[in-house]
């Protein structure tokens, strides 16, 4: 599969730079070790030699017994193909200091201080290390494994009180504070002073410049959010403006932060199924499919055949009412108040009526299992499919573009307004739609083949302006190109088992590391992680698609009007669940 | 409301002019007039949000409860419907905006999260609850509640409104000066800070051996 970097990199890299690189020996994990005084200099070799244009994660993982910290890179090239793990280790005495590739790939620039906020990594020449998930001046990196939460039981789930001692408290009797709280010995609440943005207002200082003319206007900060119509739920921005431009901007996260990564290394690995439907709200199964195909492929289990089948049209029924809303809710932010979302989710509901069938829930499906799916599709619920994807949802497709593609305020509000270009896209790690409306037609179900996708015949949708428009009608395109797909799926779906393995709810996964990539509706959606043997994941992260696409929201808002924020933002498609996790 | 309904039983209304006249209570009238029309707040917070929002859409419709004039200003709003896990990070905000809704006011908790921590209790940014700082009305179970669990929990609040009395309500008490539903707002500390607790915390902080 598609860890394992070409053998050719290898001799290149390690060659290029003796004594610094060295490849990874530990079994199960691949790719390379970087000196850290060299890191800058082997990354820009690796992205101006070797062609690794596109950065897509980085996160630290804490190696507690080794005394050692981690940072792992993983870049892609958009032509598509293997990628590159390099990794950086420094012994665990803090400051934990590891140099910022934020020069190199702009894309790490958010990762970069997450990892800082959950794992204390310091990223030295990070030009704006602050926390980014919880707030500036919480006590302690909660994703350290000797950092314990306040309602801490014991490392691993299933706690021995629930089983076997089938035992029952509440978790606030245990907490000294009778609540989730945590305070360090003798803190007094009345001498804290809070830090009230001081460091964002800080960081946003840098926009202001003296005007030529001698007049010295004042620039004024404005926030939106957490709590604001268009924000698509708790995100905040705080912006710079220059009358009506806005010359400065900072995405504030973190609201609703719900520590997935912490509680995943609690849980054991199929634990985890059911919290990624929480990720990404909207698309449970792609979530599913994501993290199924990662611990598949630690786990080195084929996928039964008909599963294979059903993950595909799953996941693709689940971009169709994404990008259906996404439509919905554009025009939303535009004006056009409710009646284009009202049509989406007269789709929605007939696409959620299916997973309600095959999975028991609309939203959060919990379907997948690793080497399969947990129930088949009956056959009533196939033709219900077949209906919807040759009768119904084509029709409506049409009806929507016959309202809206060419309706002429909609054209005139969306055409020529910027978006992004190909090369800021590439250099701030954006990926899914926004990426290839603006011409670079990379698309992992083709650059990076997963599951079943080279079975059917369909097209990568790209179009080359990258502005709003096109934005607005790729979705439209991809939405063919997936009923495509779906059509010739629910066709050759053949007959068999659903799942390889036999139920468990424990698995056996092997020490090592694995790096799981799916194209989700909203980009790349990726889970990093790392085993020790044991049955419970040792690292558990997300890369989601909506967090590492804010990092272009700066670049893609400088110099436009205020007016344009909103719309911009709509299209990123972001959803907190995922940004925030 | 139908007429039948809207009348007190133990009048005898002569049968042609029922059509025209009903007898009731200021309180009938002045309650019906409200759970007809409760606004809620234009407000998610995470995955619940979203049926919230397919319980407004076609299917479903919450129009027919009066429920459909989704105020983005807290100031418009009646009901604070609390959809989605409520962060320690979000919470100051949260409280904020329920002390600029005027009164009346009432907090659904819609789902798991926002009733109990739900699937998230345990995290360290996840406060186990909205009603550690707001007083809720109605909870509605599920994870996430179906629209029709919700427009089930909507009529809960409808019929909790029904049983109020325009006599004893405290908005209209000309006694009570202070807004008696005021939530100090928490303050983000080390870790997050609730004001009315200042002294249990340093309490707590200061018995706590070891640490
Ligand atoms: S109760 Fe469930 S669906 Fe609702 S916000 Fe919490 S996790 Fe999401």
């Amino acid at each position: 599969m598609m860890t394992a970097p070409a053998s050719t990199t290898t001799i290149d890299l390690t060659q290029r730079f003796p004594g610094v690189v060295t490849p990874d020996a530990r079994p199960g994990y691949s790719g390379f070790i970087v000196e850290k005084d060299k890191l800058v200099e082997v990354a820009t070799a690796i992205r101006d030699e070797l062609g690794f244009d596109l950065l897509t994660a980085v996160t630290g993982v804490d190696y507690l017994p080794e005394n050692k910290m981690e940072v792992v890179y993983h870049a892609y090239k958009t032509t598509g193909g293997p990628g590159l793990v390099f990794r950086v280790q420094v012994p665990r005495v803090d400051p934990v200091e590891v140099p910022s590739l934020v020069h190199v790939y702009p894309s790490a620039d958010l990762q970069e201080r997450e990892a800082w906020d959950l794992l204390g990594i310091k990223f030295t020449g990070h030009p704006d290390l602050r926390r980014i998930l919880m707030w500036e001046g919480y006590e302690g990196h909660p994703l350290r494994k000797d950092w314990q939460e306040p309602f801490y039981e014991e490392e691993v789930k299933p706690f021995k009180s629930r089983w076997p001692d089938g035992k029952f408290f509440m978790a606030e009797d245990r907490n000294p504070f009778k609540d989730n709280l945590k305070f360090p010995q003798n803190f007094d609440p009345e001498k804290w002073i809070p830090e009230n943005d001081e460091m964002l207002y800080q960081s946003l200082k840098r926009y202001t410049v003296k005007s030529e003319d001698g007049m010295t206007t004042d620039r004024i900060v404005v926030n939106m959010g957490p709590q604001h119509p268009s924000t698509h739920g708790v995100f905040r921005a705080a912006l710079t403006l220059d009358g009506e431009t806005i010359v400065g901007l900072k995405p504030v996260v973190g609201y609703l932060h719900r520590n997935h990564d912490k509680i995943g290394e609690r849980n054991t690995f199929l634990q985890n199924m059911p919290f990624t439907d929480r990720l990404d709200y909207f698309n449970s199964m792609s979530n599913n499919f994501g993290y199924a195909i990662t611990v598949e492929k630690l786990m080195k289990i084929p996928v039964a055949e008909r599963a294979e089948y059903i993950r595909v049209i799953m996941a693709e029924l689940s971009r169709i009412q994404n990008h259906m809303v996404f439509v919905g809710m554009l025009l939303n932010d535009l004006g056009a108040m409710y009646t284009p979302a009202l049509y989406a989710f007269e789709e929605r509901e007939l696409i959620l009526d299916i997973f309600e069938a095959v999975s028991g829930s609309r939203m959060m499906c919990n379907y997948f299992r690793f080497g399969g799916v947990v129930r088949d599709v009956p056959d009533d619920v196939l033709q219900k499919i077949k209906d919807l994807v040759f009768d119904r949802l084509p029709g409506k497709t049409d009806e929507f573009e016959r309202l809206l593609s060419e309706n002429e305020v909609l054209v005139s509000r969306l055409k020529g307004v910027k978006v992004v270009d190909a090369e800021t896209a590439v250099k701030y790690g954006v990926t899914g739609p926004v990426l290839r409306a603006a011409g670079v037609p990379y698309d992992l179900r083709r650059a990076d083949p997963y599951s079943v996708y080279d079975r059917f015949d369909w097209d990568v949708a790209v179009r080359h302006n990258g502005d709003m428009y096109d934005n607005y009608l790729i979705r439209i395109d991809e939405i063919r190109q997936s009923l495509r797909i779906l059509q010739q799926a629910v066709k050759t779906i053949p007959q068999g088992p659903i799942n390889s393995q036999k139920p468990q709810y424990q698995v056996r996964v092997p020490a090592g590391e694995s790096y799981g990539r799916i194209e989700s509706p909203k980009g790349e959606l990726a889970f990093y992680v790392v085993s020790n043997g044991k049955p419970n994941p040792w690292r558990y992260h997300v890369r989601p698609a909506s967090f590492v696409n804010i990092t272009c929201l700066e670049q893609m808002c400088i110099g436009t009007k205020i007016a344009d924020f909103v719309a911009l933002l709509g299209m990123l498609d972001i959803v907190m669940g995922e940004l925030d996790r | 409301m139908e007429n039948e309904k809207l009348s007190l039983p133990q009048y005898d209304i002569p049968e042609d002019i029922q059509n025209a006249v009903a007898i009731t209570t200021l309180d009938r009238l002045y309650n019906w007039g409200r759970r007809s029309s409760v606004w809620p707040l234009m407000f998610g917070l995470a995955c619940c949000a979203i049926e919230m929002i397919a319980a407004q859409a076609g299917r479903y419709d919450m129009a027919r409860f009066g429920m459909e004039v989704m105020r983005p200003t807290p100031r418009q709003a009646d009901m604070m419907l609390v959809s989605g896990t409520v962060t320690k990070k979000m919470v100051p905000a949260i409280i904020r905006l329920y002390n600029q809704m005027p009164e009346p006011k009432y907090v659904v908790a819609m789902g798991a999260c926002a009733s109990g921590g739900g699937p998230f209790k345990e995290g360290y940014n996840v406060v186990a609850g909205i009603d550690k700082f707001l007083p809720v009305d109605v909870y509605i179970p599920g994870c996430p509640p179906t629209p029709q669990a919700l427009i089930a929990g909507m009529i809960k609040l409808q019929e909790k409104i029904d049983k109020q009395s325009i006599k004893k309500a405290p908005w209209y008490n000309k006694k009570v000066k202070e807004d008696v539903n005021f939530v100090p707002v928490p303050v983000l500390g080390p870790d997050l800070m609730d004001p009315r607790r200042y002294e249990e915390i340093k309490a707590a902080a200061a018995a706590k051996e070891g640490a």
